[in-house]
C-alpha cells in the first residue's frame, strides 16, 4: 500500500486516504472535435511501464486533486504538485531524468 | 432552538477514554482565500484564519484548517445563523462562500491519557508529535472524520451527522477495557 | 518414547501444573509449555493424520515450521481447526483433538490410501478426474471436497465470541525478530534516538542463542537478553511487543503484524488478536533461519524430529524426544543436540555423519563425552510403525542396498543443514543469492525491495542474513536425498513436504513429464502449498527437482514468497467490523422514528431507507398498495433527507451549471426550480435531480440518494482539474437538511395547518418554485416540486429539527388520515407517471435522448459535460432502444429486466433481442402491472404487442404504451 504526501495539505499518509483519478494531464476535448481527438482524450492511455503521470485526490483528507509522478515498476514516487498545471514541473523532470536515465521523457 | 436534537442525543462512553457527544453545535464551512476569510473572521468573531492544519480558539468559539481554501468554524449552536450572516456581510463581494453546517455535523469529545491509542485503532494517522491545537482529516475506520487536539488529554472528532452512530459505536468498541495498548506514553 | 525428565526446562515452572485434555484424554504440563512440549512431555508422539495417504504423524518442529502437529482447538464459541501445537501455548483446561482421520487417530480407515501409494502419484487428480467430463460434478467433486481439506470448519451457526482490533502504529525501524540479532538492531536504533517496534512471535526473547547457550559479551546470552530487553523496555522511544509476529511486508514500509493478545488466556477481557498496521521507515529482518529435514525413506515417522527441536524441548521444556535417540547429520550443528541431550542424561544412539569425516570442535567433543559418531552413513530407512523402533544404516554414497548396522533407538533428530528465514525480505520483491557454502538462499544486498524514495526498506540481519554463528565449524556438506544414490523404493517413501503428502519420487515424476518451472512443479505435485508453505520442504524439493532438471539450483529459483508468513485469523483481519459496526449505516434524522415504527428496510448506498411500513398483519405490498392509495387520495409523508443538497456558488457558478448540466441553468430565475441531467462525458446519464436557483449567484442541486457525494466529488474535479480559473465554491450540504416531501391532494392544507409566514396559496406559490420562511415554529425551505404527479412539497429543515418537523407533519395531517410511504411507493407513484429513475431506466449506457428527454438537453449551449459523446456515430443512430411505456395484455406484471427476443442470432450467436424492461410494478392506482422498457424505434411504435420472456420461461405479450400512465395533463399537480 502506498505512502502518498499531498502537497495541497503537507500531509503524508497511506493509499486508503486517497483515490486514484487514472492519467494526468488529459486535454479535454468537446464539441467540434474530431473522432480521433475525442478518442484520445476518452479512451487512449498511455499505460506504461515506468515514469507515469497521475491524478490522486486526497478524498478523506483536504479533499484536493494533486498529480503525481510514480514509476509503476518500482512503485518509486518521484514527487506530487499541484493539479493546476498542464504539464509537470521542471524539477519533478529533472529529478527523474536523474533517477531514470532512459526515460524517454514527458510526451 | 429548543428543538434541535443532535445526531447522538448525548451518547457518552467510558472506557479506555471518555466519549461524549458534544450535543447540538453550530457550524459553519467558510471557502474562499484564508486571508480574506481571516479578516472577516477578525472583524466579526475576533478569530483568525489558523495555519495549516491548526485551530484557532477564542471566546467566540474555534477556527478549524480544513483545506487551502477551506474553514471550518465551531461556535454554540444557536450563534451559528447570526454568525453566517455577519459573516456573509463582511465578506461583501469577495468571491467567498458561507454555509451553516452545525445540522450536517456531529462533534465527538474524547478525554484520557489513552485517547491517542484509542484514535489509532481506527484512524492511519501518526499521532506521534501531535500538538495541541493541530488539527488533521483522515478516516475513522471506514468515514471521513476530523480530529484536533484541545489539550494534552481532551480531544474533538467531527464526522457527518448520519454516520454519527457507527463512529460513536465504533470509538466506544475499541476503547472497551482490556484494549490497553502503551502505544503512545 | 518422548517423555518429561526430571529436571531443566527454562521456560517452565514445575510448580505449577496445568491439565489439558488431547482426544478426550486429559494429560499434564506446565506453566510455560506449548501445547507441543505438554503432549510430547506426557508421551504423546501420535498427533494426526497425513492429508493424503493418512500416515500417523508427530511433531517435527519446534516452532512455526511446524508442518504435522495441527489441531482442532478450544469448542464452540471458541473452536479453530488446524492450530500447530508448536505456537499454541499451553494453558489449564486447553481441549484438543487430532484432525484427519476417522474413526480414531490410532485406527484410521483413511490410512488405506498409503497402501495404494503406487496409485495415488503427483498430479493423481489432474490425471484421474479428467474424464469423463460429465462425472465430475455429480461423483469426482463431492468426493473431492469430502476427503479434502484438513481440520474441520467451524460450525456455520457459531459465531466467534471473542473481539479482535487492528491499531495503525508508526516508527522509524521495524524489527521482526527477538533473537540476539534484532535485539542487537533494536538496541543500535533505539540509541540513535530513532522510534523502533520489536517485535517477537513467541512469548520468549532471545531466539537460539539462549537455548544453544552461546556467551555474549562475556555472559550468558540469557543475562544478556534479560538485561538488554529490560533497557529497550525502560526507552520512550522502543514499543517492544512479544507474541507479534510480522506477517507479511508491503509496498512503501508497510507492514502487518499480528499480536496474539489473548489466545494463552482464553476468556480474559482483552481482545484475542490485535493487527499492528505498521508504517516503518525502516523494516530489520531478524527472522533467524530454519533447520532443514533430510530426505530419506521413512523421515516423516512420529519420533522422527529436526535436531534442533529436540534440544529446544531439552532446554526450553525439559522434555526428552525419546529414551534413546539417534541424530542424523550433515553439518556440525547437529552435534549440539547430542552433546545437550547427553548432558540431561538422555542415552544417544550415535550420531550418523553423512561427510566422510566428522573433525570439528563439537564432533571432538562428542566423542570426548562418549557419543558414538557414524561417519560417511546415511539413513537408509526409519524402522517403526505408529513410532520410531531403529534405523537402518548404508553408505552414504550408495543406492541403499547394503545395510551394515540397524541402530535400535525411539526417536531420531535431523539435519539438512539451515535455511536463513528471508520471507520478509522477499515479500515485496527482494532478490536472493544462492550461497554455495551453506547450500542455502541469501539475501542480496545489491536488490533490496523499493521504497517510495526509491532507496532499500529491509534489511537482513544475523542468520536471516546468512551469518548462522558457525564460523569455525567444519563445512557442511549439502545432502538433498539420503543415501545419495537411493533406490526408487526408497525415494517413494522419503518425504518432502510431510503434510501435503509430497515426496522425492513425485518431484522426480513431475520433472520427467516436463514440469521445469519450479512455480509449474508446486502446483502439480502440492509441494509447499500446505498451510506451512513448504517451510522445511521449499529448498529440498527445489533441489530435487534442479538434480532432476540437471541443473544448479539457482537456475531453478525459488517460488515466490507470499503473507502471511504463517496463517492469521480472520478476526485480526476483520478487526473492530463486525456486527453493527461491520460497515457504516448513514442514519437520516427520522432513522430512528422509521425503525420505532418497524419500517421494513431497503438500502441505498450506506442508507437505510423505508421501503414501506407494513402493519400488524400486512403483507409488503399490501403496505405499498395502503400508502399509495392514501397518498394519491389525501396525503403521505416520504422522508426525502437522503437525496444530495449541494450548493454551487460564485461569480461564474452559472458557468459551470450550464457545462454541467445538459439543460440551461443559468437562466434558472431565482425563485425557480427545474429539473436537470447530468450526463458524463460519454454522454451517458450520470444523474438527475432538481435544480434550485437561491440568489444572483448561488445554485442548489439536487442529487440522487446514492449520487450525491459521486456528484460532489465531480464537481469538484471539474473545478479544481479543468476549469481552476472559474470563481465557484461547492459545498455539500446533505446532511445539513432533513428533507420531506409532503404528497397529496391535502399537502396545501397539512403545511397550513403548521402556521408560519410563507403564502402557500396556489397562486402565490406555483409549481417548481420555492419559497424559505418558517413552518410550525421551524425555519424551512420549501420546493413545489413533484415526483408522484400529487400536489406535492419537499420542506427542507436544519436535520437537527428533522425528527420534530416530522412529528409536526404527522399530527397536523391526522384529520387526513396521514401516513408514512417508503421507497417503493414513491418508485410505484413515478412509474404511474412515467419518471425515469436513475439506475432503473439508465445502466450506464444511456443517453438522454434515449430516454426521450430531449426537451432536457439545450441547443442553445456550444458545450456542456457530454455533448460531444452524443454526437457520436452509436448515439445518434436511429436503431436506439428508446423509452416507452409497457402495458400487458393480461394485466400481470412483466419480470424486471425481462428481454424481448426476436427470431435469429447475433453475430455472437446470442439470441436477437429489440427490448428490455427496466422498471415494472403493480399499480393499485390503475389496479394492474405497468412497466417501462426500452424498446427499438419503441416511441415509433405505439400500439403495437410485443412479447418479453416470462419468469417460467415462456413469453408474456406487452402492448407499447405511453410511459405516462396517470393524469397525463398534470391536473392532479397542478392545484
Amino acid at each position: 500500500m502506498l505512502l502518498l504526501t499531498c502537497p495541497c495539505c503537507g500531509v503524508t499518509a497511506e493509499e486508503t486516504e486517497f483515490s486514484n483519478g487514472g492519467e494526468a494531464h488529459l486535454k479535454r476535448f468537446g464539441p467540434g472535435s474530431t473522432d480521433a481527438e475525442y478518442e484520445a482524450y476518452m479512451f487512449a492511455r498511455k499505460n506504461p511501464r515506468g515514469v507515469h503521470f497521475e491524478r490522486w485526490r486526497h478524498a478523506f483528507g483536504c479533499g484536493k486533486w494533486f498529480l503525481m509522478a510514480r514509476d509503476t515498476v518500482t512503485l518509486e514516487v518521484y514527487g506530487a504538485y499541484k493539479a493546476q498545471t498542464t504539464e509537470p514541473p521542471a524539477d519533478i523532470v529533472d529529478k527523474i531524468k536523474a533517477r531514470r536515465p532512459e526515460w524517454e521523457g514527458y510526451k | 432552538m429548543s428543538d434541535a436534537v443532535s445526531a447522538l442525543k448525548g451518547a457518552r462512553a467510558s472506557g479506555m477514554v471518555e466519549l461524549a457527544d458534544a450535543g447540538p453545535t453550530g457550524m459553519i464551512t467558510l471557502r474562499g482565500d484564508l486571508g480574506v476569510l481571516g479578516g472577516a473572521l477578525a472583524s466579526v468573531l475576533g478569530l483568525s484564519a489558523p495555519e495549516q492544519r491548526r485551530v484557532v480558539s477564542g471566546e467566540a468559539g474555534e477556527v478549524l484548517w480544513m483545506s487551502p481554501d477551506e474553514l471550518l468554524v465551531v461556535l454554540p449552536y444557536d450563534k451559528a445563523p447570526e454568525a453566517a450572516a455577519a459573516l456573509e456581510a463582511a465578506l461583501g463581494d469577495a468571491f467567498a462562500t458561507v454555509a451553516v453546517v452545525s445540522d450536517g455535523r456531529a462533534l465527538i469529545h474524547l478525554s484520557g491519557a489513552q485517547t491517542r491509542d484509542v484514535l489509532a485503532k481506527l484512524m492511519p494517522v501518526d499521532f506521534a508529535g501531535f500538538e495541541t491545537g493541530e488539527l488533521r482529516r483522515s478516516r475513522v475506520a471506514q468515514v471521513a472524520a476530523a480530529v484536533w487536539r484541545r489539550s494534552d488529554n481532551d480531544w474533538s472528532l467531527i464526522c457527518f451527522r448520519s454516520v454519527a452512530d457507527y463512529v460513536f459505536a465504533s470509538l466506544a468498541t475499541v476503547a472497551k477495557p482490556g484494549g490497553e495498548v502503551g502505544l503512545y506514553r | 518414547m518422548s517423555h518429561r525428565l526430571g529436571t531443566g526446562g527454562r521456560l517452565i515452572d514445575r510448580t505449577r501444573p496445568l491439565d489439558f485434555t488431547f482426544n478426550g484424554k486429559t494429560m499434564r504440563g506446565y506453566a510455560g509449555d506449548t501445547l507441543a512440549s505438554g503432549l510430547l512431555g506426557a508421551g504423546q508422539t501420535l498427533v494426526g493424520r497425513s492429508f493424503k495417504y493418512h500416515r500417523p504423524r508427530g511433531i517435527v518442529a519446534s516452532g512455526a515450521e511446524e508442518p504435522n502437529a495441527l489441531v482442532g482447538l478450544g469448542e464452540g464459541q471458541r473452536f479453530e481447526p488446524n492450530q500447530r501445537v508448536t505456537t499454541t501455548e499451553l494453558f489449564s483446561g486447553l481441549k484438543a483433538a487430532s484432525q484427519n482421520h476417522w474413526p480414531s487417530l490410532e485406527f484410521d480407515v483413511g490410512a488405506i490410501n498409503a497402501k495404494l501409494w503406487r496409485f495415488l502419484p503427483a498430479g493423481f487428480y489432474y490425471k484421474t478426474f479428467i474424464s469423463p467430463r460429465p462425472l465430475w460434478k455429480h461423483v469426482y467433486e463431492p468426493i473431492i471436497r469430502r476427503s479434502a481439506g484438513l481440520g474441520k470448519a467451524p460450525d456455520a451457526e457459531t459465531r466467534d465470541i471473542d473481539r479482535y482490533e487492528q491499531l495503525y502504529a508508526f516508527c522509524d525501524v521495524l524489527v521482526a525478530g527477538g533473537g540476539v540479532a534484532g535485539i542487537r538492531a533494536a538496541l543500535e536504533a533505539a540509541q540513535a534516538g530513532k522510534r523502533v517496534i520489536l517485535t517477537e512471535q513467541t512469548a520468549h526473547f532471545g531466539g537460539r542463542a539462549v537455548v544453544d547457550g552461546y556467551e555474549i559479551d562475556g555472559q550468558s546470552a540469557e543475562s544478556w537478553v534479560d538485561a538488554q530487553l529490560a533497557a529497550l523496555q525502560g526507552m520512550d522511544n522502543v514499543t517492544v511487543l512479544p507474541r507479534t509476529m510480522v506477517a507479511g511486508v508491503h509496498d512503501h514500509g508497510y507492514a502487518l503484524a499480528y499480536e496474539r493478545v489473548a489466545d494463552h488466556q482464553p476468556g480474559a477481557d482483552k481482545p484475542r488478536h490485535r493487527l499492528w498496521r505498521v508504517r516503518a521507515g525502516q523494516i530489520v529482518a531478524a527472522t533467524g533461519a530454519i533447520e532443514r529435514p533430510l530426505s530419506f525413506a521413512g523421515n516423516d515417522l512420529p519420533g522422527v524430529m529436526l535436531a534442533a527441536a529436540i534440544r529446544d524441548y531439552a532446554v526450553n521444556f525439559g522434555v526428552a524426544a525419546g529414551k534413546k535417540v539417534a541424530i542424523v547429520t550433515n553439518n556440525d550443528d547437529a552435534y549440539r543436540t547430542a552433546l545437550i541431550l547427553n548432558d540431561l542424561g538422555v542415552s544417544i544412539a550415535a550420531v550418523i555423519d553423512a561427510r566422510a569425516e566428522a573433525t570439528g570442535d563439537l564432533p571432538a567433543k562428542a566423542r570426548a563425552a562418549g557419543i558414538r559418531v557414524i561417519e560417511d552413513a546415511a539413513v537408509r530407512k526409519v524402522e517403526g510403525g505408529k513410532s520410531v523402533t531403529g534405523v537402518q544404516l548404508c553408505r552414504f554414497n550408495s543406492d541403499g542396498g547394503a545395510v551394515f548396522e540397524t541402530l535400535a533407538c525411539d526417536a531420531l533428530g535431523m539435519s539438512g543443514g539451515w535455511s536463513p528465514v528471508v520471507h520478509l525480505w522477499s515479500h515485496c520483491g527482494g532478490k536472493l543469492n544462492w550461497d554455495e557454502a551453506g547450500a542455502f538462499f541469501r539475501p542480496d544486498p545489491n536488490r533490496p525491495p523499493l521504497g517510495h524514495d526509491g532507496k532499500g526498506f529491509v534489511s537482513c540481519v544475523g542468520a536471516a542474513n546468512g551469518d548462522l554463528g558457525n564460523e569455525g565449524e567444519a563445512p557442511m556438506l549439502p545432502v538433498w536425498l539420503m543415501p545419495a544414490q537411493a533406490s526408487y523404493e526408497l525415494r517413494a517413501k522419503a518425504w518432502l513436504d510431510p503434510q501435503n503428502d509430497v515426496k522425492v519420487s513425485d518431484v522426480q515424476l513431475a520433472a520427467r513429464e516436463g514440469y521445469a518451472s519450479v512455480e509449474h512443479t508446486k502446483r502439480y505435485t502440492t509441494l509447499g502449498m500446505a498451510t506451512d508453505q513448504g517451510k522445511l520442504s521449499n529448498i529440498n524439493g527445489l533441489a530435487i527437482l534442479s538434480d532432476a532438471l540437471g541443473q544448479p539450483i539457482p537456475q531453478t529459483g525459488t517460488t515466490t514468497f507470499r503473507p502471511p508468513y504463517t496463517p492469521i485469523s480472520l478476526g485480526a483481519i476483520t478487526g473492530e467490523a463486525r456486527g453493527e459496526i461491520f460497515q457504516p449505516l448513514r442514519k437520516t434524522p427520522m432513522h430512528g422514528w422509521h425503525e420505532a415504527k418497524g419500517a421494513h428496510w431497503e438500502p441505498v448506498g450506506h442508507w437505510r431507507r423505508p421501503y414501506c411500513y407494513p402493519k400488524q398483519g400486512e403483507s409488503h405490498a399490501e403496505a405499498v398498495s395502503r400508502e399509495i392509495n392514501q397518498t394519491r387520495k389525501a396525503v403521505g409523508l416520504l422522508d426525502a433527507s437522503t437525496l444530495g443538497k449541494i450548493l454551487v456558488k460564485g461569480p461564474d457558478a452559472g458557468r459551470f451549471m450550464d457545462m454541467l448540466y445538459t439543460n440551461m441553468m443559468s437562466n434558472l430565475k431565482v425563485g425557480k426550480c427545474r429539473y436537470g441531467l447530468m450526463c458524463n462525458e460519454n454522454g451517458f446519464l450520470s444523474d438527475d435531480g432538481v435544480v434550485a436557483r437561491l440568489s444572483e449567484d448561488t445554485w442548489l442541486c439536487h442529487t440522487t440518494s446514492g449520487g450525491a457525494d459521486r456528484i460532489h466529488a465531480w464537481m469538484e474535479d471539474w473545478l479544481q482539474c479543468e476549469w481552476w480559473d472559474w470563481k465557484v465554491h461547492v459545498v455539500n450540504l446533505t446532511e445539513q437538511f432533513a428533507q420531506i416531501a409532503v404528497v397529496g391532494p391535502k399537502a396545501r392544507q397539512v403545511l397550513e395547518k403548521l402556521g408560519g409566514d410563507i403564502d402557500l396559496s396556489a397562486d402565490s406559490f406555483p409549481f417548481m418554485d420555492w419559497k424559505e420562511g418558517h413552518l410550525g415554529g421551524i425555519a424551512a425551505r420549501i420546493f413545489r416540486i413533484s415526483f408522484s404527479g400529487e400536489l406535492s412539497y419537499e420542506v427542507a429543515v436544519p436535520a437537527s429539527q428533522g425528527l420534530a418537523f416530522w412529528e409536526k407533519l404527522l399530527d397536523a395531517g391526522e384529520e387526513f388520515g396521514i401516513s408514512p410511504y417508503g421507497t417503493e411507493a414513491l418508485h410505484v407513484m413515478r412509474a404511474e407517471k412515467g419518471f425515469i429513475m436513475i439506475g432503473d431506466e439508465t445502466d450506464g449506457t444511456v443517453i438522454p435522448q434515449d430516454l426521450n428527454l430531449n426537451w432536457a438537453i439545450s441547443k442553445k449551449k456550444d458545450d456542456f459535460l457530454g455533448k460531444r459523446g452524443m454526437e457520436r456515430e452509436a448515439m445518434v443512430s436511429p436503431d436506439r432502444w428508446k423509452l416507452v411505456g409497457l402495458e400487458t395484455l393480461d394485466g400481470s406484471v412483466l419480470p424486471d429486466g425481462a428481454l424481448a427476443p426476436l427470431p435469429g442470432k447475433n453475430a455472437n450467436g446470442q439470441q436477437e433481442t429489440q427490448g428490455r424492461v427496466t422498471s415494472t410494478y403493480h399499480s393499485p392506482t390503475l389496479g394492474k402491472g405497468i412497466a417501462m422498457g426500452l424498446v427499438h424505434n419503441g416511441p415509433e411504435r405505439m400500439g403495437e404487442v410485443i412479447a418479453f420472456q416470462s419468469a417460467s420461461g415462456g413469453t408474456v405479450s406487452a402492448r407499447i404504451v405511453d410511459p405516462c400512465f396517470f393524469d397525463k395533463a398534470g391536473e392532479k399537480q397542478n392545484v
